[in-house]
């Protein structure tokens, strides 16, 4: 198991933004978390990266419980997210941004960075185009790219993508679930949040659905995405 | 007007040379800000404490009277005393003022309170400085020289006045070479630092969205520390700065500089770095040239006039953006 999240309890000081929640990504997956606003999975992405503490329960990275390690130590272990909202170092340029990715990686000096790079640039051609631009007057599109890139440049073995759609025109966003695809392919796992249930069932191995902060569904994206009361709740019937 | 015109660059010079020592004060207070949205107001007691030090390790080393080369590594000595003594007094502030608050999330106002608060202690406790040397029976020179309590305290250098070179019809000396040369490098090497560094990098990130910087591996902590430290060694080389320019230090010297330097870092948006020795540098020659014009006891007035002035049409001062929009 490479994330293993055991009764996972947090809070907003006395709002239960989380409660008992218990899920597992295995090597290899994308797994998924669907769920209404407010539903507590950007709550669940930022425990798993460590910006919340945990008020209960245990999370363990490779085996190792990560429950209390600070967040700026999980890179290292090889987690990286791309968070909601994007998160872009708006004063620094797109490069600048992208060498951040990388800032807590070992090998972060060698040739290897260039390639990952240079990876990056593959799948997101918009962005080599304005490598030079400064993050904050690129369009909110062209920043969720950069906040995926820049998340793919921590080279992660667990990649946390939270709404990585949002705010793109219906072409791209068919995009990025192809490179979420793509990018699970040449290896990374990965634990995705999206808006757009279909095609995160239709991409994921496996699902969660998460309701007022308890995990009431999982299954097979395949599975949960036929089963009728989550097409009712969730698809809005449009699969 | 007569007397600014016949001695303008005069007046340029040394406005500038003040103004070099309100930028590297004034650098301590936007880093801060940059990354704690706090302004130290207990700043301006590091300078003094750095000014204090120089003039210590001086004394203890006997330096007065030495020449040539002597004196050079005299300077150096200074130098680094001064910086040395500021960047722990300010790593200090950090530890007992600021992070204790911060790991219990109190709110920005408690923080503020809290340096005042340390503003004070500081300050007194080197208003009352002849008092630990006596209890503890210190070398009695230094007793002596340091046992005038509120009286000011000279530096125990002799740097005789040279003059090198004409700028125009000004004669350059080897003070204003020292002050404006040394404060340039250093600024150029910080500003070369935060903009290409790794740790300058982490200290943008966390200026920008702590956060994400967090996110991307940035140990918080150890950028706030950072920041501390180097605006506090800034602030150790002005007060050597200082000293040389004007020669004696007291307990109360930082008060009218932090303020002075604060100024410079808000007329330049507080937050940005190059802003903050922009508004250094305006700062220092509007004064000195508000000071031909209007008589020296006029040139704070001039100094706070013009901070409104540019305020009232530049809110955000005269490079707006903060430290994390501020780019290469
Ligand atoms: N900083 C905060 N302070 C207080 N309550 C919060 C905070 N952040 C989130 N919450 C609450 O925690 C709950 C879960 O929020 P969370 O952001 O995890 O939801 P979400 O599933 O990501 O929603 P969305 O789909 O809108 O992004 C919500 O009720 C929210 O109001
Ligand atoms: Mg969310």
């Amino acid at each position: 198991m490479l994330l293993e999240v055991e009764n996972l309890c947090v809070n907003y000081g006395r709002i239960e933004a989380i409660r008992n929640i218990s899920f597992t990504v295995d090597e290899g997956e994308v797994v998924t978390l669907i769920g209404a606003n407010g539903a507590g999975k950007t709550t669940t992405m930022k425990t798993v990266s460590g910006l919340r503490p945990v008020r209960q329960g245990t999370v363990r990275f490779e085996g190792q419980d990560i429950t209390s390690t600070p967040a700026h130590e999980r890179p290292v272990l090889g987690i990286a997210q791309s968070p909601e909202g994007r998160g872009c170092f708006v004063g620094m340029t797109v490069l600048e941004n992208l060498d951040m990715g990388a800032y807590a990686r070992a090998d972060r000096k060698t040739p290897k960075i260039k390639e990952d790079r240079d990876r990056v640039f593959g799948l997101f051609p918009r962005l080599a185009e304005r490598r030079s631009q400064v993050a904050g007057t690129m369009s909110g599109g062209e920043q969720q790219m950069l906040a995926i890139g820049r998340a793919l440049m921590a080279n992660p073995k667990l990649l946390l993508l939270d709404e990585p759609s949002m705010g793109l025109a219906p072409k791209l966003i068919q995009q990025i679930f192809d490179i979420i695809t793509e990018i699970n392919k040449q290896g990374t796992t990965v634990l995705l949040v999206e808006q757009n249930a279909a095609q995160a069932l239709k991409r994921a191995h496996r699902a969660y659905i998460l309701e007022t902060g308890e995990i009431v569904r999982e299954g097979t994206g395949q599975e949960l995405a036929n089963d009728p009361a989550v097409k009712a709740a969730y698809l809005g019937g449009d699969v | 007007m007569d007397l600014l015109l016949s001695n303008f660059w005069a007046y340029t010079i040394g406005g500038l040379a003040f103004g070099a020592i309100y930028a590297l004060i004034a650098l301590g207070y936007t880093l801060v800000y940059g990354v704690l949205r706090l302004i130290n107001f207990a700043h301006s007691e590091v300078f003094m404490w750095g000014s204090f030090a120089a003039v210590w390790v001086l004394l203890a080393l006997g330096a007065k009277g030495a020449t040539g080369l002597g004196l050079v590594a005299f300077l150096i000595i200074g130098f680094a005393a001064a910086m040395a003594v500021s960047a722990a007094v300010a790593l200090g502030l950090e530890f007992v003022a600021y992070r204790p608050l911060r790991k219990r999330n109190s709110p920005p106002l408690i923080a503020l309170i809290s340096a005042i608060g340390a503003s004070y202690v500081l300050s007194e406790a080197m208003g009352l400085r002849d008092k630990p040397f006596k209890w503890f029976g210190a070398d009695d020179n230094l007793a002596d020289y340091v046992g005038r309590p509120r009286e000011a305290s000279p530096l125990p250098l002799d740097v005789p006045t040279v003059r090198l070179f004409y700028i125009f019809d000004y004669h350059v000396s080897n003070i204003d070479l020292i002050v404006l040369g040394s404060a340039i490098v250093m600024m150029v090497v910080l500003d070369q630092f935060v903009q290409r560094s790794r740790l300058g990098r982490g200290i943008r990130a966390v200026a920008q969205d702590a956060e994400a910087a967090a996110l991307m591996g940035v140990n918080r902590d150890r950028v706030i520390r950072l920041t501390f430290v180097i605006g506090g060694a800034m602030a150790g080389a002005a007060a050597m700065m200082y000293l040389l320019k004007i020669g004696v230090t007291r307990y109360n010297a930082g008060f009218l500089l932090g303020v002075k330097a604060f100024t410079a870092a808000v007329l330049g948006g507080i937050g940005n770095l190059r802003g903050a020795l922009l508004g250094g540098f305006v700062l220092g020659v509007a004064e000195s040239y508000g000071s031909a014009l209007f008589g020296s006891n006029w040139k704070d007035v001039v100094a706070f006039t013009l901070l409104v002035v540019i305020l009232l049409f530049r809110p955000t001062g005269l490079l707006g953006e903060s430290l994390g929009k501020a780019r290469a």
